[in-house]
């Protein structure tokens, strides 16, 4: 293991303590328990947005605390869901007497701890909604499993439910445009290394050298096949096709779109994903209203990328394009 | 002659507080086997965040005085609850939660108080996880070591026997999540790939009743030796 680390036991808390360092403008951070938050919370009369994950994914989670989009970000370990004190004391902190809404990514994990905390913040008079996020295309046996994968659209859900909360709309309001966002996008990713966890120190899984995972999840879970490694051009085919028919999209379609790269692919990949997604886009009629690409939701160093793709109308385009500015998003 | 000199354990503190000390040397002990089997399955976390939970268990366990029996369930509970994270933090944290409810305000508890303190756990777990025997998790081991703890002691057996009945009944119930197809957490999303692994969930909730049965076995011996050096 090859890591620009002190001891993997406080990679966490020394990343925490740099963002809140690097961008104290913006937000600031609590330990024990954990959380990151906007450095004007609590806002009286606003909804207060929070979400939280494993750690390993940045900037999501911690990097889009800010004005319009999140006001508290709850970092777990990395790759383990944080626990319900680490929520119920981020809600406390953000509650402006309007409630908070959970945007909660649809990991086992993650659903268990934000439900207690859900219970616990109700119990304190707290009013609680929770948004969950499971855009994942690569599960195909949804009755099977726990369920569709929550990944790039929680991004999405976040901006949009940011901007919805900073116009001063109701619990229940923002709620319901975050299901709607959660209604309407799907993603799919791939991955061409794995990751090394610190705490581990070996691979989370192993790729020979002309291997890929398609429709690999963010902590390295299979998809749906290992096959030999392609081109970028017929991986970003197989991609975007399970997005366009799981929705699913049609000639007219407006979108919004995102090429994420997983951490450890250049920039220069991604906009070959992108050129060839916008044809395919191109070819089926449907309109690229808005697009990211970049490095949004990563798995440490694993090398691939994700698709994301969500419909939209002019209202969701609208909180779409209200200002942000946190440190890993701003217009 | 023993099973009668040794059916006469209570479940108090100081028992308890074994339990959760070997429980913490078990986990420390097979935390790389638990972030192997987690790895094969998962995401290559459970012997870590387990041993990060246990280790403050241990901890506060260290300071810990009360001796209602309630209180200490829920400090357990709540410790796991907060420091382990992913799905387990939460499974245990209700496991421990529950039994500290059905043993709210007591200071021992009877056979029959343990196993049903018990139960609510396991029906805790059951519960908050939606899991049934069969979805290759930490059911699996927990179920079948209540129902054969339940059995024993109807059958008039020892807690001491009955416990050791119910650790029998969670390692057959662990080595049962080998050929099962996952169909919670994050294992589910492999299908028919974690057919050929042991469920890492299993596998700690094994230890958890394994360590239980020493710690009870362990308060149960003294009797016997004072009665057979009485005796003899």
């Amino acid at each position: 293991m090859k890591k620009l680390i002190n001891d993997p036991s406080n990679v966490v808390e020394e990343s925490m303590k740099g963002l809140a360092r690097a961008h104290a403008d913006l937000l600031r951070v609590h330990f024990d328990p954990n959380y990151v938050v906007r450095i004007d919370a609590p806002r009286a009369g606003k909804v207060g947005v929070i979400s939280g994950g494993g750690s390993g994914h940045e900037p999501m989670h911690s990097g889009f605390v800010g004005y319009g989009m999140l006001d508290a970000a709850c970092p777990g370990p990395i790759f383990t869901s944080p626990t319900p004190d680490q929520i119920v004391a981020a809600a406390h902190a953000v509650n402006g007497g309007a409630g908070v809404l959970f945007i909660v990514k649809n990991y086992t994990g993650d659903i268990l701890n934000f439900d207690i905390a859900a219970e616990l913040c109700r119990n304190e008079g707290i009013e609680v909604e929770s948004v969950l996020i499971h855009d994942d295309v690569a599960v195909e046996d949804s009755l099977y499993t726990a369920g569709r994968r929550g990944v790039g659209l929680t991004i999405f859900a976040e901006k949009i439910c940011g901007a919805a909360a900073e116009a001063g709309l109701s619990l229940a309001e923002v709620a319901a445009i975050g299901r709607e966002v959660s209604e309407r996008g799907r993603s799919m990713g791939m991955a061409l290394t794995p990751c090394i966890v610190p705490a581990v120190g070996q691979p989370t899984f192993t790729l020979r050298e002309d291997e890929m995972e398609i429709g690999v999840g963010i902590h390295g879970e299979p998809g749906r096949q290992r096959s030999r490694l392609l081109r970028a051009d017929e991986i970003t085919d197989i991609l975007a096709t399970t997005i366009f028919d799981d929705l699913p999209f049609r000639r007219g379609s407006e979108a919004i779109v995102m090429v994420n790269g997983m951490g450890g692919t250049p920039l220069m990949e991604l906009y070959i994903v992108f050129r060839h997604l916008a044809e395919l886009c191109d070819a089926r009629g449907i309109a690229i209203r808005r697009n990211l690409v970049g490095n949004y939701i990563t798995s440490l160093e694993m090398a691939g990328c994700s698709i994301t793709m969500m419909e939209v109308d002019d209202a969701l385009l609208r909180w779409w394009d209200a200002p942000v500015r946190t440190p890993a998003l701003r217009w | 002659m023993k099973n009668i000199m040794i059916s006469n354990v209570r479940v108090e503190s100081a028992v308890l507080v074994d339990w959760m000390l070997r429980f913490a040397d078990k986990i420390l002990e097979n935390k790389e086997m638990l972030t192997a089997l987690d790895a094969a399955i998962g995401d290559a976390d459970h012997g870590i965040n387990m041993a990060r939970g246990m280790e403050e268990v241990r901890r506060r366990l260290a300071a810990y005085a009360d001796e209602d029996l309630g209180a200490l369930f829920k400090t357990i509970g709540m410790t796991l609850l907060s420091k382990v994270g992913g799905a387990s933090g939460p499974l245990y944290g209700t496991l421990f939660l529950r039994m500290g409810v059905a043993s709210s305000g007591k200071s021992e508890l009877t056979n029959g108080e343990f196993a049903a303190a018990f139960a609510a756990g396991v029906d805790g777990v059951r519960q908050r996880g939606s899991a049934r025997i069969g979805d290759k998790t930490m059911v699996d081991a927990l179920l079948p070591a209540m129902v054969a703890l339940q059995r024993a002691l109807e059958e008039h057996a020892s807690l001491c026997e009955a416990m050791q009945a119910a650790m029998q009944a969670a390692e057959e119930g662990m080595k049962a999540t080998i050929p099962m197809q996952a169909s919670k957490g994050r294992a589910s999303y492999l299908g028919p790939r974690s057919i050929g692994h042991q469920d890492p969930g299993a596998t700690s909730a094994y230890l958890l009743i394994l360590s239980a049965a020493e710690a009870i076995c362990q308060a149960a011996q003294p009797d016997a030796i004072a009665e057979a050096s009485s005796g003899g």
